[in-house]
């Protein structure tokens, strides 16, 4: 190891790794020995290289991977910060030289700039920009104080966004929109930026935030694209398949396949010495989905019904239904369409779902749902309701929908809506509760409880 | 070919690139490490991104052989780490019935003699250092991972008849999954992570350019924006760097000097194998490809 304050840099490593404990990385004592062993053998004054020498070694699997690398920037740029308090070290200099830049070039160059920049990707420039953008922000005296304000405000009066504007001139880099998660990264840079101005102005480091659930939840929202729910549901529908392997091979009872067995006992001179069973199969449960569809759930509900046909082949036999006053059949629009915007379009102009006030209606709904499918349903079919449970003040149904859970193998209910909201208001959740099993359903970790709890065979 | 190890992180990657792989950054890095610590390297991402290819370039590099251990649903020990030969047991109790003790025949049937060397056993008794590659670790039970500990951290194998086997040298491990699930904690503690992703254009282009040198580079360049912009779609089976590859080698046979909406409509069967996939593949990025022409 380099002679520069070797217990220095151990110490630091031990605080990153509790950092990194803390937002729930499981790193052990093991895994920082590797770190600092690993850290031995390359030249780690290379940002880069020393990233990657602690990741291999501290972070091991994607997701972990994405923790990482928010802990890490966040306490490196902490620690750099706070070194330059004490040292007193100010970027004063720097700041005033960009702010004479900026009297030189007007606005409006800075904006194409920055467009341009955004769309060549080109990281150091953006990295000045983003200080530029700040200095003639700051000279027009406007900043709330709020980092998130200011950096949203500062993209707004650069005209930066992410869809075409057809109305700029031709040469505009802005005209055909820009690339996203470029743009995010500005963001960062500014946001970064503006943290290190105020470290600089107050000589104090704010207090630290944990890490939001928002980069950790489901990627819900309706500008989603069906694409990146099914990158997620690709992964949990592997990891279904699997699962149910595994519980196959705990089986108590298992039947002999006796060919196998008498080819097995040749090797042994025709001895059976070791028995060969046969492998059961997987239950593939028959799954009806009612699905709210009411502006209330919307986002939620069309992600749901996304995941569930993503995951049809899983399943004997899927039919999804739809409705908000009414119900409505849909599984051939899932079969179809894998659009978003289409298929919501498809459900709004032929489902038919709703009659006059738009507000849902369970009662009604429960006894369509029962008419529709009675003959159907039996011991082995699934039943999965998802809606928030709110009636608008109308008849819940409760003894149809009792009727209809008792019909079925199992019920499950899956509610948007966190667990605390559940019986307040005009929810009436309590009522159905008592006839299915309720799943709060709002992040990837609870959709795959529930989709376990779905896989698991059905004699449970 | 160099018989010593790599010395720093630069010459690996020469290496690997003279072997026929281009590693990025990362990939160099993580197995520079692996050669230095002895540890051995868990490769995680998606299909086809060149995680088995990796171990293979390495074992060139090397200079080492490469074992091989492919998993699958039921792997047990007697298939991945050794066992007893039955017949040949038999047939040694057969030919000393009568003469032997039965203390001298149970010494002898138990030696190394019978013993079946399975890809594992076999990796860590070489008497040459070689590379040992865990193929597809998570399509196996955990129960298999769990037997797989004794030899990653310790390198070496305890078979209850004879003792313990220790290896004479130490591989270099690689261990690949598709994260179909969840590995236990336990092996990864023991492994150094690397994440392979789909590589950027300039990587990939490189990567297309290196294995298919006859193909202009216009045509290269245009061949990975398209597969990127295929990568993109909501696909059940993106395509890998193996199908770019493929398809760089079809458009040289056909001679195709452009890649326009005729050409990608007959040969995108090389990179798209999905009936769903091939009508959402022509109908956004066929029409792209028309609108650009």
């Amino acid at each position: 190891m380099p002679a520069e304050t070797p217990t220095g840099i151990a110490a630091r490593l031990v605080e990153f790794c509790e950092e990194l404990r803390a937002e729930g990385l499981p790193t052990g004592t093991s895994e920082l020995l590797d770190g600092v062993a690993a850290l031995g053998e390359v030249p780690w004054t290379e940002p880069e290289d020393f990233r990657a020498a602690l990741s291999a070694t501290l972070a091991k699997s994607p997701e972990d991977r994405r923790t990482f690398d928010l802990v890490f920037d966040r306490f490196f740029f902490r620690a750099a910060e706070a070194a330059a308090v004490e040292a007193g070290v100010r970027e004063a200099d720097a700041a005033a030289a960009a702010a004479a830049d900026v009297d030189e070039i007007n606005l409006d160059t800075l904006r194409q700039q920055i467009a341009a920049a955004l769309r060549d990707g080109s990281e150091a420039a953006l990295r000045d920009l983003a200080r530029l953008a700040i200095a003639a922000f700051g000279r027009q005296g406007e900043g709330s104080g709020v980092i998130g304000v200011d950096v949203q405000r500062i993209r707004r009066s650069l005209g930066l966004r992410a869809e075409p504007q057809p109305d700029l001139p031709d040469d505009d880099p802005r005209r055909d929109g820009l690339p996203r998660d470029q743009l995010r990264r500005f963001e960062e840079l500014l946001r970064r930026e503006l943290e290190r101005q105020q470290i600089e102005r107050t000589e104090t480091l704010p207090p630290k935030r944990p890490l939001n659930d928002l980069d950790r939840a489901l990627p819900s929202g309706p500008l989603q694209d069906l694409a990146a729910v099914h990158r997620v549901v690709t992964q949990l529908k592997r990891r279904l398949k699997t699962q149910g392997q595994e519980s196959r091979g705990h089986r108590r009872r298992a039947h002999v396949d006796v060919r196998r067995t008498m080819r097995a006992s040749l090797q042994t001179g025709g001895v059976p010495v070791q028995l060969r069973y046969r492998p059961t199969r997987p239950r593939r449960p028959e799954i009806y989905v009612l699905c709210d569809v009411s502006t209330s759930v919307t986002s939620a509900s069309v992600f749901f019904l996304s995941v569930l046909h993503a995951l049809h082949d899983s399943f004997r036999k899927m039919r999804s239904f739809v409705f908000i006053e009414r119900i409505s059949e849909v599984t051939d629009v899932f079969l179809r369409e894998r659009d978003f915007a289409q298929v919501s379009e498809t459900i709004a102009r032929d489902a038919g779902v709703a009659d006059v006030s738009g507000y849902t209606d369970y009662g009604r709904v429960w006894t369509e749902f029962r008419d529709l499918v009675e003959d159907d349903l039996h011991p082995r079919a699934t039943v999965i309701v998802l809606g928030d449970a709110r009636t608008n003040g109308r008849d819940p149904g409760a003894e149809v929908f009792a009727e209809i859970a008792a019909k079925a193998g199992r019920t499950f209910w899956l509610n948007p809506e966190p667990r605390l909201y559940w019986n307040y208001g005009d929810s009436v959740i309590s009522a159905y509760e008592r006839h299915c099993r309720a799943f709060e359903c709002w992040t990837t970790a609870q959709l795959e409880d529930f989709v376990k709890a779905l896989a698991k065979p059905l004699g449970d | 070919m160099p018989a010593t190890d790599p010395s720093s992180v630069d010459d690996l990657r020469q290496g690997l690139q003279d072997a026929g792989y281009l590693a990025g950054e990362s990939t160099a890095l993580v197995a520079f490490l692996a050669t230095r610590l002895g540890k051995p390297v868990l490769v995680e991402g998606p299909a086809g991104v060149g995680k088995t290819e990796l171990a293979k370039a390495l074992s060139r590099f090397l200079g080492r052989r490469l074992v091989r251990l492919q998993c699958y649903e039921g792997l047990d020990e007697a298939k991945a780490l050794y066992e007893w030969n039955y017949r040949k047991q038999l047939l040694r109790i057969q030919a000393e019935a009568d003469g032997a003790g039965w203390d001298q025949v149970q010494d002898d049937i138990f030696g190394e003699e019978f013993l079946l060397t399975r890809p594992l056993l076999h990796a860590i008794s070489s008497p040459d250092p070689v590379v040992l590659l865990i193929d597809e670790i998570d399509k196996t039970d955990q129960e298999f991972e769990a037997m797989l500990l004794e030899i990653l951290s310790d390198f070496q194998v305890s078979i209850p008849e004879l003792g313990r086997v220790e290896a004479r040298t130490r591989p270099t491990v690689l261990l690949t999954s598709n994260n179909t699930r969840e590995l236990t904690e336990a092996l990864k503690r023991r492994c150094l992570y690397l994440w392979l992703d789909y590589p950027d254009v300039e990587h990939e282009l490189e990567i297309v350019r290196l294995h298919a040198p006859e193909l202009e580079e216009t045509v290269a360049r245009k061949l990975v924006e398209v597969v990127g912009m295929v990568r993109d779609l909501d696909l059940k089976k993106p395509p890998s760097i193996a199908e770019s590859i493929d398809w760089a080698r079809a458009l040289l046979l056909l001679g195709a000097t452009d890649i326009d909406d005729a050409t990608f409509r007959e040969t995108m069967s090389v990179i798209v194998k999905h009936r769903t996939d091939l009508d959402l593949v022509a109908e956004r990025v066929g029409v792209k490809l028309a609108a650009r022409a």
